[in-house]
């Protein structure tokens, strides 16, 4: 909604009644919360828990005493192939998650670093596509026109792409540059699309509303209305779209690097992890567990949040 | 009906034309020069001329461009005398560096991926639909709760990793299967059966979790109709209204994903044909990127806009059989 001016406000809480039970404890809180969906609690704390292992990673090197490149040769056997010695893919006190076959590089670090990695490059992607969407989607809900049918034209163009497979061939023809960046690239050219789709249906409505037709009456030029009056109210619509695009990206990322065309070797990333680990699946199957388990939870919880905020934003499940 | 009928096939064509042209100018602009790879490691500059002109890489882009799409329809011939190459009917390109056309190699996968592609798409279609219309119906019960869990799992699970998990449990430990290899159906259907059940189960288990969902909310939306509470207040029992009422909007969706989903599927399963070493499509993509093998790159994409684009048209046909409402817009 437009913002109602607050002069003209009534004050609906009669002053002297206090609300009854008194202002609840944070901690009853999050009992509450946590009551009511567990789900949404555990996503939020597994995600805070990636984030700070992300953003920790190159502290960790001193704590857990190996850095995301360095080979340990104790820790494999050499005359079983490279295999790492102990039980659970040599999961000891000094590799917490074991380490990888054949060079012994400490999976924990690795797993760390990959979090960098990966979320950089899903969160520049959703950024990148989020401006693109929502500035290209509320042009052409809002101008209309030829404006409306250009945009419309090159959005169903990209959207009958096969995208992946035309990614794949994007970035395997691209010279080898900087792969973060030109993942980022590819990945918001294909999707914004799908959020301009949504902003420009929704833009479209919001222009015949009467507190739009008002501000038009009140002699807002066009800038005034797009960012006062259209802006604020997508703005559920995309947090959930972001929400739910982040995901999606770092699915995404994992499979690209997991086809080989996305993040190169060494540069250690949850889906080049398990592309590695392919040829061990048999012998060392924690390599491959590991990297794929912190993809699938993080996959899950930013899934489990999106599914969440639109059911707020818009009352109904998803689809 | 017909008029509808020739302008939607007229922009499809214009689309491909499109996407043939965007993808050759990546290619010709983006990629190293084919003709030094081609060359390999003992080259002479007068080998690299010669192979130019052989490829016809010496002319101008649109001249190129135009070779390509008229190979298409007429084929067309590499180079000339002795070493001439030459490209039959629907030709797609030469793969100079395992000396076959592009077309004869698509044609020899397509089976595959098609195998892959169907079995998959009957699991999928069963299971999400199914788990879709039960969750709705029986909607907050604990038949509700676990279908949607299983769903987020399939949305959440990156397929390469259940395809790994599956791998490892049932070939390697419980060796219920054998190694995955594609075995034609003439030569054994058990083995045949065998080594296309896991790349099935995967890709059913993603796209099934996503159909579920959206049947789901479908439904949901649908019983919650001005119509369907008239049907409600006539008396009709639940089962009924379900039947004869909610089920035709709800599914109409389902149609549109199922078209654009199962013939992206045609141009190859990438990840899990690669996974699996299934030698279909997308295998051969994955193949083709790894080796730099342009002509073929290229090929496979072009195969899969194609796919997707009369995907997109049979959609469109269908709907207007389907939904009334577009019938009478389209006339």
């Amino acid at each position: 909604m437009s913002a109602v001016p607050s002069d003209l406000a009534v004050q609906v809480t009669r002053p002297g009644v206090s609300p009854q039970g008194g202002a609840p404890r944070p901690a009853g809180r999050i009992v509450s919360a946590l009551r009511s969906s567990p789900s949404v609690l555990l996503s939020a704390a597994f995600l805070v828990f990636v984030v700070l292992l992300a953003l920790a990673a190159p502290l960790l090197v001193g704590l857990v005493g190996w850095g995301p490149y360095d080979f340990d040769k104790n820790a494999i056997d050499s005359d079983l192939g490279g295999i790492p010695r102990g039980a659970l893919g040599g999961v000891s006190a000094e590799h917490w998650f074991g380490v990888e076959p054949q060079n012994g590089r400490d999976i924990f670090i690795r797993i760390a670093f990959g979090a960098q990695v990966s979320l950089l490059i899903a969160v520049s992607a959703t950024i990148m596509s989020m401006i693109l969407g929502v500035g290209l989607g509320v042009l052409a809900g809002y101008h209309g026109g030829w404006v409306d049918q250009v945009i419309s034209r090159v959005m169903d163009f990209l959207m009958a792409f096969p995208s992946l497979i035309f990614m794949i061939a994007l970035l395997s023809a691209l010279p080898a540059g900087n792969r973060p960046v030109l993942l980022v690239i590819v990945l918001s050219i294909f999707s914004w699309p799908y959020t301009a789709r949504v902003i420009r249906g929704q833009t479209m409505t919001l222009r015949n509303r009467e507190f739009v037709e008002a501000a038009v009456a009140s002699g807002a030029n066009s800038a005034r209305i797009v960012f006062r009056e259209v802006l604020p109210n997508l703005r559920g619509t995309i947090i959930v779209l972001a929400t739910l695009a982040v995901p999606g990206f770092i699915g995404t990322e994992a499979g690209l690097s997991f086809l080989g065309v996305g993040v190169t070797p060494p540069t250690p990333s949850w889906g080049q992890m398990i592309a590695t680990a392919v040829g061990w699946y048999a012998v060392d199957p924690m390599y491959f567990l590991i990297p794929g388990t912190f993809l699938f939870l993080t996959v899950l919880s930013f899934t489990i949040l999106g599914d969440h905020l639109r059911k707020q934003f818009d009352g109904r499940d998803v689809a | 009906m017909v008029g509808y009928l020739a302008r939607r096939l007229l922009s499809a064509l214009g689309i491909l034309l499109l996407i043939s042209l965007f993808t050759y100018v990546i290619f010709f602009l983006l990629s190293p020069d084919p003709a030094v790879l081609i060359c390999g490691k003992t080259c002479t500059p007068d080998r690299i001329d010669q192979i130019r002109g052989t490829l016809g890489l010496d002319q101008p882009f649109w001249v190129q461009f135009w070779d390509f799409l008229r190979g298409f329809f007429v084929g067309r011939t590499y180079g000339d005398g002795a070493s001439a190459v030459s490209c039959p009917a629907p030709c797609l390109g030469f793969s100079f560096q395992t000396n076959r056309s592009v077309t004869e190699m698509i044609e020899t996968r397509l089976p595959v991926s098609a195998t892959v592609a169907l079995g998959a798409a009957v699991l999928w279609l069963l299971a999400g639909v199914g788990a879709g219309l039960l969750s709705a119906v029986k909607q907050g019960t604990w038949w509700d709760r676990g279908a949607m869990m299983f769903a987020l799992g399939g949305i959440s699970l990156p397929n390469y990793f259940v395809a790994l998990i599956l791998q490892y449990v049932l070939v390697v430990q419980m060796q219920i299967l054998p190694f995955p290899s594609a075995v034609p159906f003439g030569e054994d259907p058990v083995r045949w059966f065998q080594s296309y059940l896991m790349p099935w189960l995967v890709l059913a288990f993603g796209y099934a979790a996503v159909y579920a969902r959206l049947v789901r909310a479908n439904v949901l939306d649908t019983l919650g109709e001005n119509f369907l509470r008239t049907a409600r207040a006539k008396g009709l029992s639940g089962r009924l209204i379900l039947r004869r009422h909610a089920l035709r909007p709800s599914l109409t969706p389902v149609v549109t994903m199922f078209g654009m989903d199962f013939a992206g599927l045609l141009g190859g399963a990438l990840i899990t044909e690669t996974v699996f070493g299934l030698n279909g499509v997308g295998k051969l993509a994955a193949d083709s990127i790894a080796k730099n093998d342009q002509p073929v790159i290229m090929g496979v994409t072009l195969l899969a806009a194609f796919f997707v684009v009369i995907g997109n048209v049979i959609v469109d046909i269908t709907y207007t059989f389907l939904d009334p409402r577009v019938r009478i817009a389209t006339r």
